[in-house]
């Protein structure tokens, strides 16, 4: 049943301009931001090579790009979930899934699974862009696989935020500007912990997106950077069945 | 609450913030039986369909569909039912075809059986040669049918249609129409309307609701016999007395000097009695029109809640409330 609304969610992006539109647009200016940082080394690349121990085309090129294409998703991520709920509920088609025999954590669930699984789409084309640097010389897989699992869990976590904006209204857009909202208030709460010290600071700052994506694109795989995205994912996905469940009691 | 209750509705309430929609509603659907909903606007149908439906939940109440409650059991519950909202829950970006696909699917019918299911209900709603096109597309009564076919698909037990002809061309109606008197008879049907005549051609029984409470409720086939008219029209009318005086003929109304509308008992023969009389004492009778539409005697009477004037009020045949 979860796969059912998953294919039905993924039928609906590709049908609409907007997911080939999205797809495009990110790939051409990741794909320009990765060209110029690649040029960027290759012209660095005799003084780079004169010191001993510098980091290599891995390190150089690939780790800030993907701090780039966070950086991009983060602000794609809202246009695409914005319409997982709200729009059914504009529509009315909500009600088709309501008295359907399928529960509100299956509905869930599937539109989760659905956005995942182009998002993973759109994963898995940009990574082509590193692995083509194999063309050219060898890079580090490692590093490689661990800036992907980050950037997975990341937009998995924006894409979990933006659900559960989407259950809250029936107006996509507002769905979209609350999840611009709260994703960069996310994103931005760290910068109070490093102004300041002190405990409270660095509970805030424990909390932001970001400081947990830092670390593995520096090839550092911390188990708590990873129970944290899928805390905050499990949470967002909890608020939304219980919101839907609940939906249900208001007008 | 008999042995064949497909549907139970216990002491509904439904309230939207202070208002209260659906006030202490209880009735039962037998299996096999169309139901009709009647009530002016706001009067609380299509909340009570919606709560019918599981897309709403009760302030307070219980429903039981085939014995499983809605909102403890929902899953085993929706099983047994199939909902048409007041507008079609279609999502435009699909064909016809890809559409009831889903929904089967989301009504949990076997992959192996869903081809079937499918192109069973396209054939019975007259969706065959549609089959390919864009929901968006699609007319109106063609929409419509889509949704009536997406609550049916499953064949549950249960179909709720929420005014299932509004917005249809009257060659479209009529479809829809015989469409679900077929339905009932395998299926119970609920439906929701405020076309009295409609209600009073597909259905078993009314219920009219007023104000969110259930203000009345009986077969169609009773309410038919309860009351019956003539229209009478004469060149050389007689007194309101000479009228009232023939047996089976219990009240005379004059709607205008030479035409009376008269109120007679059912199953006597007061129509013959009338002409033999008229015939008698040249009356000069040449207009004789049966009426029996009591099903608006009685809307209108429960609405405005004042049966004199309702009875003078009463509008032309067929013409229908908004």
């Amino acid at each position: 049943m979860i796969l059912t609304i998953a294919r039905q969610e993924l039928r609906a992006l590709f049908l609409s301009p907007l997911a080939w539109v999205i797809l495009a647009v990110v790939q051409a200016l990741l794909g320009y931001i990765f060209l110029s940082q690649v040029e960027n080394y290759i012209v660095n690349q005799g003084q780079l090579a004169a010191i001993t121990g510098t980091p290599g085309i891995t390190r150089f090129v690939v780790a800030p790009w993907f701090g780039n294409v966070a950086f991009v998703l983060f602000l794609v991520v809202p246009m695409l979930t914005m319409r997982l709920i709200s729009e059914e509920r504009r529509s009315g088609t909500i009600a088709l899934l309501y008295s359907a025999p399928i529960s509100m954590t299956e509905i869930i669930l599937g539109k989760y699974l659905g956005i995942v699984v182009f998002l993973g789409i759109m994963v898995s084309m940009l990574a082509l862009m590193p692995l083509s640097l194999f063309l050219g010389g060898s890079i580090d897989i490692g590093l490689l696989a661990a800036c992907l699992l980050g950037l997975t869990l990341l937009v998995a976590s924006f894409a979990a935020l933006g659900l559960f904006m989407s259950c809250l209204t029936a107006q996509p857009v507002v769905a979209a500007v609350s999840t611009f909202g709260l994703l960069l208030m996310l994103w931005v709460v760290d910068w109070g912990g490093t102004a300041s010290t002190g405990d409270v600071s660095n509970y805030l700052s424990y909390l932001s997106l970001l400081r947990h994506y830092e670390p593995l694109l520096k090839g550092v795989f911390d188990s708590s950077d990873v129970v944290y995205y899928v805390l905050f994912i499990s949470l967002f996905l909890g608020l939304s069945i219980r919101h839907l469940s609940r939906k249900r009691l208001q007008p | 609450m008999t042995t064949t209750a497909l549907v139970r509705v216990v002491n509904l309430v439904r309230d939207y913030g202070t208002l209260r929609a659906v006030d202490d509603l209880s009735f039962t659907v037998n299996k096999g039986e169309v139901l009709g909903l009647l009530g002016p606007n706001g009067a609380g149908k299509s909340t009570t369909l919606r709560l019918l439906s599981g897309s709403l939940a009760p302030t307070a109440g219980t429903i039981w569909i085939n014995e499983f409650n809605l909102f403890t059991q929902p899953i085993l519950a929706k099983a047994q039912l199939g909902y048409l909202p007041d507008r079609p829950p279609l999502y435009g970006e699909l064909t016809v075809d890809e559409y009831l696909q889903f929904c089967a699917s989301v009504n949990r019918i076997p992959r192996s059986q869903r081809r079937k299911a499918v192109d069973f209900v396209k054939e019975r709603c007259g969706l065959t040669k549609v089959g390919k096109r864009l929901l968006s597309q699609l007319s109106k009564g063609y929409q419509q049918r889509v949704g009536i076919a997406q609550a049916v698909v499953h064949m549950p037990a249960l179909v709720i249609l929420d005014e299932p002809t509004v917005g249809l061309d009257p060659i479209q109606i009529k479809e829809i129409r015989t469409l679900i008197r077929e339905l009932g008879g395998e299926h119970s049907v609920i439906l929701s309307s405020h076309i009295l005549p409609e209600v009073q051609t597909i259905c078993d029984r009314v219920q009219i609701l007023n104000r969110g409470k259930l203000a009345f409720s009986d077969t169609v086939s009773q309410l038919q016999q309860a009351s019956d008219f003539l229209n009478v029209a004469f060149r050389n009318p007689p007194s309101r007395e000479a009228l009232e005086s023939i047996s089976g003929i219990t009240r005379a109304d004059y709607r205008r000097p030479n035409r009376v509308r008269l109120l007679i008992e059912p199953g006597t023969d007061a129509a013959e009695q009338l002409v033999q009389t008229a015939v008698n004492k040249d009356w000069r009778l040449y207009e004789l029109t049966p009426e029996s539409v009591s099903l608006e005697q009685v809307f209108f009477d429960i609405v405005s809640g004042d049966t004199g004037e309702a009875f003078a009020a009463r509008p032309e045949h067929g013409e229908g409330l908004s």
